[in-house]
């Protein structure tokens, strides 16, 4: 059997940064796994884009519990990106998401994106996302709205081929 | 439509193993297929990992159920916890037992996400639990749930696993089996 699950690129910011970039990603994978460990300074949206399109091709479905109720919430033909719920970013503690690109270069089809986040102090969620594009996704930004993500925040891209 | 039936990926590369190792993957060629199946598993890994993105044949703009069988045998219990975009529902089934749900034909270029982890699948004392995180964006339309399984039929390791839709899984569906190895 052959080893995968290969770290791509890891970025982490010495100061407060309000995008994320990776690029020139290649097709040499089949999934893209993209870790954040992350913080914010000022409480604000996220939201995840990919090769550049700021034309409204996005939406997301999401789950979300917050300690006494559960929501179901949907944001479509979204121009901003892939939506990423603003309570699932603490000031106060690094927190935790998890991206799943399945197939993300097959050119047959569009990208769907399934993530899991946590933010122990006030939310955790689930999401799947889509991309109605079907170019292969080369560059992904993450973007926050405020004053961006705090110094020490974390963002790695993996990359797990199957054969 | 016939089923497809996964092969081992590769014999040993000679490189050092890492912990996630590819054991097999299919992807449905045009005309689609009844089934995928992955046999002759092995049990020298820890956990099992299946990454799917799938697509059910079914015309219309729906939702369909994407089931695994293990060993040839279906699943024994389920419960999950469902979002449509609009609210969230809870609940258990002994009978219908999906382990994700994926778009029919009507969604063009769509398609479902299902992440399938099965931890100590080769532990013969153990029934085996499975957990899954699915779901599809139609914009405008969508699903995302958890799965919590229980396969309760006997305490053998799992060698066999199989994945359908309600009618025939879609060209470009994919499913791609891992190993995980323990320390």
């Amino acid at each position: 059997m052959t080893a995968t699950y290969e770290k791509i690129a890891t970025t982490t910011l010495g100061s407060a940064q309000s995008t994320v970039n990776f690029t020139s990603i290649t097709a040499s994978y089949t999934d893209l796994i993209f870790i954040w460990s992350y913080k914010q300074d000022t409480d604000s949206t996220v939201y995840m884009r990919f090769n550049g399109d700021t034309n409204a091709n996005y939406s997301t479905t999401g789950l979300f519990g917050d300690g006494s109720t559960t929501s179901s919430q949907r944001l479509s033909n979204n121009s901003n990106g892939i939506w990423f719920r603003s309570e699932l970013i603490s000031s106060s503690n690094f927190n935790s998401a998890i991206y799943q690109f399945n197939n993300y270069s097959n050119t047959n089809i569009f990208k769907t994106v399934l993530s899991r986040a946590n933010n122990a102090g006030e939310m955790v969620g689930a999401t799947v996302g889509l991309w109605r594009s079907t170019s292969a996704i080369s560059s992904i930004e993450v973007w926050q709205g405020g004053t961006g993500f705090s110094s020490g925040s974390t963002f790695t891209l993996y990359g797990i081929k199957a054969e | 439509m016939s089923p497809i039936l996964g092969t081992l990926a590769s014999q040993f590369s000679g490189k050092p193993f890492g912990s996630f190792e590819s054991i097999a993957t299919v992807t449905v060629g045009a005309g689609g297929s009844s089934s995928v199946s992955f046999t002759s598993i092995p049990s020298t890994y820890t956990h099992l990992q299946i990454r799917c993105l799938a697509k059910d044949t079914t015309a219309g703009s729906t939702f369909q159920n994407f089931k695994m069988t293990i060993n040839g045998n279906t699943m024994t219990r389920r419960h999950f916890l469902f979002a449509d975009g609009a609210s969230v529902a809870a609940g258990s089934s002994t009978t219908n037992l999906a382990i994700g749900n994926i778009p029919a034909a009507g969604f063009t270029s769509i398609f479902g996400a299902v992440i399938i982890d099965i931890l100590d699948y080769a532990n013969t004392n153990k029934n085996k639990t499975i957990r899954s995180l699915g779901g599809t964006d139609a914009n405008g339309s969508g699903e995302l749930a958890f799965y919590s399984a229980l396969y309760a039929v006997n305490t053998n390791a799992i060698t066999n696993l199989s994945f359908s839709a309600d009618s025939n899984l879609a060209q470009y569906t994919q499913i791609a089996l891992y190993g995980i190895k323990g320390a």
